[in-house]
């Protein structure tokens, strides 16, 4: 009978749950088409960063280039100096700020260099060498925020990733699992009904006979007890047997 | 994220050199308990002391971007690959002796295959 949807919700098959069906069904396209669109505009984003992100590697290599270059004329000038940096560190002088910033309902963290305090090398190079030094933190002062963001596109192209990943994930569910799933319940619902109505005509028609045959048999042993008078056979409802046999005793 | 205030802080394991240059930039710190934001790595430096201080940095709840040269980045490929959440950002940087190649970062092999290959140039 309903071959092939061995996939289906467990309902009774009745009217209500058909319309339910068709309920969901509606409600499952509607969805499908909202995250389709959402999964577009993430795509939209992920895109725009994604050049962004190659964009600024390439910058980043290049202010990396010109800062290493500063530090070795600054060692030049000032004598090797890290030792004495790497020792004196106590408090970061950039901390970050991060902020969010919402793209179709996922929040992506940027952050935000912010400059805080004074920086605890300001003697550093003070007998000689200070201009190359005073260039060489700002090289790298430069560097550290195209890194920032720098990072701050990674993390936001790690998190649309992951939640492209997700979205796509549910569109494809929604579309070869759950509209199937709903489609074949339906299915099952009015063929079913179908069945049910056939059973019901059939059944309808297997009394009409059985009255019939009654309605004969009943006749027949009439006839037999001979209460019918002689060749009539049909009686209208004017002549029952009530009457005559008033009229004849 | 908490709320408002610049609390995070970025970390370095790289060589001398960009440790310095970075450090002079003033990023920086050491927190209560005397632990660095920073790691030197010279030549002598066993790998298991820069996956532990890559685990600890990753670990830290104020660090939010851990900068790396790309030539160590590739000493602990293994352990980079598996860090997979957005939170602490991990930056591969180009080293002085060494130049950036873009094919061997994580992120951007990840982005590849998305991606027309022109626009790596």
């Amino acid at each position: 009978m309903s071959g092939g949807n061995k996939d289906r919700l467990h309902v009774f098959p009745s009217r209500m749950a058909l319309t339910q069906m068709k309920g969901r069904l509606k409600g499952a396209q509607k969805g499908h088409s909202l995250l389709k669109k959402k999964a577009d505009a993430l795509t939209l984003r992920f895109r725009q960063i994604l050049t962004k992100i190659i964009e600024t590697k390439t910058l980043m290599g290049d202010a990396m280039r010109e800062a290493q270059f500063s530090l070795a004329a600054a060692n030049y000038s000032a004598g090797d100096f890290s030792q004495m940096i790497l020792q004196n560190v106590d408090k970061a002088q950039v901390k970050l700020l991060a902020k969010k910033d919402n793209v179709a309902g996922v929040t992506l963290p940027i952050f935000e260099p912010a400059v805080a305090g004074t920086s605890s090398f300001s003697l550093t190079g003070l007998a000689r060498g200070g201009q190359q030094v005073t260039k060489c933190k700002e090289m790298f002062g430069k560097a550290v925020e195209l890194l920032i963001q720098l990072a701050s596109l990674q993390t936001s192209f790690v998190t649309l990733d992951e939640v492209i990943k997700i979205t796509n994930r549910r569109v494809n569910a929604i579309e070869h699992v759950i509209i199937p799933r709903i489609q074949n319940t339906m299915k099952y619902i009015t063929t079913e009904l179908d069945e049910m109505e056939r059973e019901e005509f059939y059944r309808l028609k297997k009394i009409q006979q059985k009255k019939k045959l009654q309605k004969e048999k009943a006749e027949l042993e009439k006839k037999k007890k001979g209460l019918l008078l002689s060749g009539e056979e049909a009686r209208t409802i004017f002549e029952t047997g009530e009457d005559e046999d008033l009229l004849f005793k | 994220m908490a709320g408002k205030a610049a609390n995070k802080l970025m970390a370095i394991i790289g060589d001398e050199d960009t440790c310095t240059g970075f450090l002079l930039g003033g990023i920086g710190e050491y927190n209560a308990k005397r632990h660095p934001n920073f790691l030197v790595v010279n030549k002598d430096t066993p790998v298991s002391d820069i996956e532990d201080s890559f685990r600890a940095f990753t670990g830290r709840a104020d660090i939010a971007i851990i900068l790396i040269n790309q030539y160590i980045a590739e000493m602990i490929r293994h352990i980079i690959d598996q860090h997979d959440k957005a939170i602490p950002a991990i930056l591969e940087i180009p080293s002085k002796d060494q130049p950036y190649d873009p094919s061997k970062d994580s992120i951007l092999r990840r982005a590849k295959g998305m991606y027309n290959a022109d626009d790596f140039r």
